[in-house]
C-alpha cells in the first residue's frame, strides 16, 4: 500500500524531516491511513455510479431488450396492450425545466445583482437568508401550494380584498395576449384549468430560484473589488461593470448555478406531479396537461406489476439519469470552451 | 449525577429490550392501498386487544404482489383478485376482506348530489371523450328537468395505478364494446381523455376545483370530501345512489361458491336496488407456509376482523363486511395450508 502513494505527497513532510533528525524519515502510519481513507471515500462515488447504472440496465433489461431504441422515441403509453414509449414524459421533462429556466434564470440573475451591487447593506443579511430559506422548503409543500393556491390564480384570478387588488386569471389573459402571434400564440392557446405543463414550469421556476440565485450572489461576492472600482473609476455605469466586469469574471461560477437549478428542475418529483396533471396526451400547448419522467415513476411504480411495465419504469429512470448525465457534459463543455475563448481574447 | 445517567441508560436498554420481544410477535403485510385506512384502524384495536400488532405498508397492489411473492412478508394485498392460475403457480391462495362502491362525481355549479342522471354507455361515452360537454344531447336526454350548463366536460382520473381505477375500468370494458377494444381494464391503462390525479384525495381535489369535472373516488372520499355523485342507471335500468345499502344489494349478488381461488369481481351485478360499480379487495398468502406461528397469527387476525368488531369498523369507514356465509367459506379455505411437511397450519 505504501509504495501506491504518490511520492509528491510527502515531498515538503519528507524535507521537514530530515532537518529533524528526532523524527522517522518514513511518512506516519497515521497519514498513509488518512490518505486511503479518503480515497477510499472517493473512490465509493464511482462505486455507487456504477451500482446504479448496473441495477438500471439490470432492472429494464426486459424493456430495452423488447422494445429497443424505438422506446426512445414512442409516444405510446399503454399498460394494458404492454405498449410502452419514453417520448411524452421526456418531452414533458425537458419542457418544463426549459420553462424553469427561462422564468428562474432572469429572475435569480436580478435578485444576486440587488444583493450585491445596489441593496443597502442592512437589507443583504435578511434578504439572502430569506433566498436561502426558500431552498429549505419540502417540494411536496410547493406541490400542495401549487395545486390549491397557484393552479386556481391562473385559472380563475383572485381578489384580494383586504389588499383592494384583483388578479386577474392569468392564462385566459396570456391566451388573449399571444392569440395571433405565430409560434408563441399556441403555446398559450389551450384550457385554462391551472394545471399542466405551465403551471409545472412557474413551480420549478420558483423552486430552482434560490438555488441559482445564492450561487450567483456567492460569485458576485468574489469579485475583486479592485476589478469593479477601476470600472467605476473609468466611468462606467453599474451595469456596465456587472454586464462587462463581474458577469465574465464569475461566468464559471454562474454557469455552473444555473447546470445546479437545472439539474433540481429534471429530477423534480413531488411538486410537479402535483400539478402537471399527468396525462400521456400529445402536448399541443403549455396549458395542457402533461408528464414529467419523475413524475410518472412516483406515479406508477407502485402498481407495475407485469416485467415489462416495471422494466419500462426502470428504463425511464435509466433515460433521466442519462439525460441529467448529458445535461453535466454538455454544461463541462460550455465552460471548457468559455475558458478557451477567454485565452484568446486577452 | 454519573450515576443518575448511567441508570437512565440500562432504564433506555430495558425498555428497548422490551419494546423488541413484543415485536417478535408482530405480523407484517404489504400493499393495495383502497383498504389501508381499515386495516390500520384494525391492527390498532386489535393491537389494543391482544397485544399483537400488525404493520401493514400501503405500498399498492403490485409492490403487496411482489412482496409476497418474495416471501418479504407474511400476507400481500390486492384490490384485484388475482386469477386461479396465477394462484396456483405462485403458491398462493386468496380471500377478500371487504367490499367498497367506486363512486362517479361531479362539479356541476348549482346542481345538488345526485341529481345528473347517467346510463353506463354514457358514463363509457364520456370518459371515451366522445361526450365534450355538459349540454350535449346524450346526457340531456337523461335528464330532462335539469338545467344543464353549457359547460366543458373536464375528466379527471387516477395518474397512479390503482385498485379503484381497475374496479372502474372493469365495470367499463363490462358495459361498453367500445371502451373494452380500444382502452381495456387494468389498474392503470392508458386513458383517452383527461387529466390524473394521484390517489384518491388528488382525483377528489381536481373535482372540487374544477367546474364541469367529472371523476371517480372510493364511496367514503366522495363523502369526506362531499362531492357531488351521479346517480347511475345499473344492469336492471333503474338509477340508483351509491350508499351502504345499495353496496350491499351489489355484494348480495356476488357468487363467491361458484369462484375458485375467490376471482370474482362485483362489478354490474343484477338486482333493482344494486349499485353498478362495487369490487372486494383481496389478501394473499403462501398455501404451504414455512413460518407456521407467523401464519397462524395472520389468520387469528383476519379471524377476529371478521368479526363483529371489525365489521363495525369496517361500516364506520364505508367499507362493507363480507356476508356471514362467504365468511364462512373463507375460514374453511384456510384449512388448505399448510407447514412444510404438508400439516394444516390451522389446528
Amino acid at each position: 500500500m505504501v509504495t501506491s502513494v504518490p511520492a509528491a505527497m510527502f515531498v515538503t513532510s519528507r524535507e521537514s524531516f530530515m532537518s529533524d533528525p528526532a523524527r522517522p524519515a518514513r511518512p506516519p502510519l497515521a497519514d498513509i491511513l488518512f490518505f486511503n481513507l479518503t480515497r477510499g471515500a472517493a473512490l465509493l462515488v464511482l462505486v455507487l455510479l456504477t451500482a446504479i447504472i448496473i441495477s438500471l440496465v439490470h432492472g429494464s433489461w426486459d424493456s430495452l431488450t423488447h422494445f429497443g431504441a424505438s422506446f426512445l422515441l414512442s409516444p405510446s403509453w399503454d399498460p394494458v396492450a404492454q405498449n410502452f414509449g419514453a417520448w411524452r414524459p421526456i418531452q414533458g421533462t425537458l419542457i418544463t425545466s426549459f420553462i424553469a429556466l427561462l422564468i428562474g434564470v432572469p429572475i435569480s440573475f436580478g435578485i444576486a445583482l440587488f444583493l450585491t451591487e445596489l441593496s443597502p447593506l442592512w437589507l443583504r443579511r435578511p434578504l439572502g437568508i430569506a433566498i436561502e430559506l426558500l431552498a429549505g422548503i419540502p417540494s411536496i409543500i410547493y406541490g400542495i401550494w401549487g395545486l390549491f393556491v397557484v393552479a386556481p390564480i391562473l385559472m380563475e384570478g383572485k381578489e384580494l380584498t383586504w389588499l383592494g387588488i384583483t388578479i386577474p386569471p392569468i392564462q385566459p389573459w396570456l391566451t388573449e395576449v399571444t392569440s395571433g402571434i405565430p409560434v408563441i400564440g399556441p403555446l398559450f392557446d389551450g384550457p385554462p384549468f391551472g394545471i399542466g405543463m405551465f403551471t409545472a414550469g412557474l413551480i420549478l421556476a420558483i423552486m430552482v430560484i434560490p438555488y441559482i440565485a445564492s450561487v450567483m450572489r456567492d460569485v458576485f461576492e468574489v469579485v475583486p473589488p479592485m476589478l469593479k472600482e477601476s470600472a467605476y473609476g473609468l466611468g462606467a455605469t453599474t451595469w456596465e461593470v456587472v454586464w462587462n466586469v463581474v458577469l465574465p469574471y464569475t461566468k464559471t461560477g454562474v454557469v455552473g448555478g444555473i447546470m445546479l437549478g437545472l439539474g433540481r428542475a429534471l429530477g423534480e418529483t413531488m411538486a410537479v406531479t402535483f400539478v402537471i396533471g399527468n396525462s400521456y396526451d400529445s402536448i399541443d400547448s403549455l396549458f395542457h396537461a402533461g408528464n414529467s419522467i419523475a413524475s410518472i415513476l412516483a406515479n406508477e411504480f407502485a402498481e407495475a406489476s407485469d416485467a415489462l411495465h416495471y422494466g419500462a419504469l426502470i428504463e425511464m429512470g435509466l433515460i433521466l439519469f442519462l439525460i441529467t448525465f448529458v445535461v453535466l457534459a454538455l454544461s463541462k463543455l460550455l465552460l471548457l470552451r468559455l475558458q478557451k475563448g477567454e485565452g484568446s481574447h486577452s | 449525577m454519573y450515576l443518575s445517567f448511567g441508570r437512565k441508560m440500562i432504564a433506555t436498554a430495558i425498555l428497548g429490550l422490551s419494546f423488541s420481544v413484543v415485536h417478535a410477535a408482530d405480523i407484517t403485510g404489504a400493499g393495495a392501498s383502497f383498504p389501508y385506512p381499515l386495516y390500520a384502524k384494525w391492527a390498532e384495536v386489535y393491537k389494543q386487544k391482544t397485544g399483537n400488532g400488525l404493520n401493514y405498508q400501503s405500498i399498492g397492489s403490485g409492490g403487496g404482489i411482489k412482496q409476497i411473492q418474495a416471501k418479504t412478508v407474511d400476507f400481500g394485498a390486492s384490490d384485484a383478485p388475482m386469477k386461479p392460475e396465477d394462484l396456483a403457480k405462485n403458491g398462493l391462495q386468496q380471500f377478500p376482506t371487504v367490499m367498497g362502491g367506486v363512486v362517479p362525481v361531479y362539479n356541476l355549479p348549482g346542481i345538488a348530489a345526485g341529481q345528473v342522471k347517467l346510463t353506463p354507455t354514457v358514463l363509457a361515452d364520456i370518459y371515451l371523450g366522445k361526450i365534450k360537454n355538459w349540454n350535449d344531447p346524450a346526457i340531456a336526454a337523461l335528464n330532462k328537468g335539469l338545467a344543464l350548463p353549457d359547460l366543458r366536460v373536464n375528466i379527471v382520473r387516477r395518474a397512479d395505478g390503482s385498485g379503484t381505477t381497475f374496479i372502474f375500468t372493469n365495470y367499463l370494458s363490462k358495459v361498453s364494446p367500445a371502451w373494452k377494444s380500444s382502452v381495456g381494464e387494468g389498474t392503470a391503462v392508458a386513458w383517452p381523455a383527461g387529466i390524473g390525479g394521484k390517489g384518491n384525495e388528488g382525483v377528489a381535489a381536481y373535482v372540487q376545483r374544477l367546474k364541469g369535472a367529472i371523476g371517480y373516488v372510493e364511496y367514503a372520499y366522495a363523502k369526506k370530501n362531499k362531492l357531488s355523485h351521479v346517480a347511475l342507471q345499473n344492469k336492471e335500468g333503474a338509477f340508483v345512489q351509491p350508499s351502504e345499502e345499495s353496496f350491499k344489494a351489489a355484494a348480495a349478488y356476488a357468487d363467491w361458491k361458484n369462484a375458485p381461488g375467490f376471482y370474482e369481481i362485483l362489478t354490474d351485478e343484477p338486482g333493482k336496488a344494486s349499485w353498478p360499480i362495487v369490487g372486494a379487495t383481496f389478501i394473499l398468502v403462501h398455501k404451504k407456509q414455512d413460518k407456521v406461528a407467523n401464519a397462524q397469527e395472520v389468520l387469528k387476525f383476519f379471524d377476529w376482523a371478521y368479526g363483529p368488531e371489525g365489521d363495525k369498523l369496517s361500516l364506520d369507514l364505508d367499507y362493507i363486511p363480507m356476508p356471514d356465509e362467504v365468511v364462512a367459506q373463507i375460514k374453511a379455505s384456510w384449512k388448505q395450508m399448510t407447514d412444510a411437511a404438508g400439516n394444516p397450519v390451522l389446528k
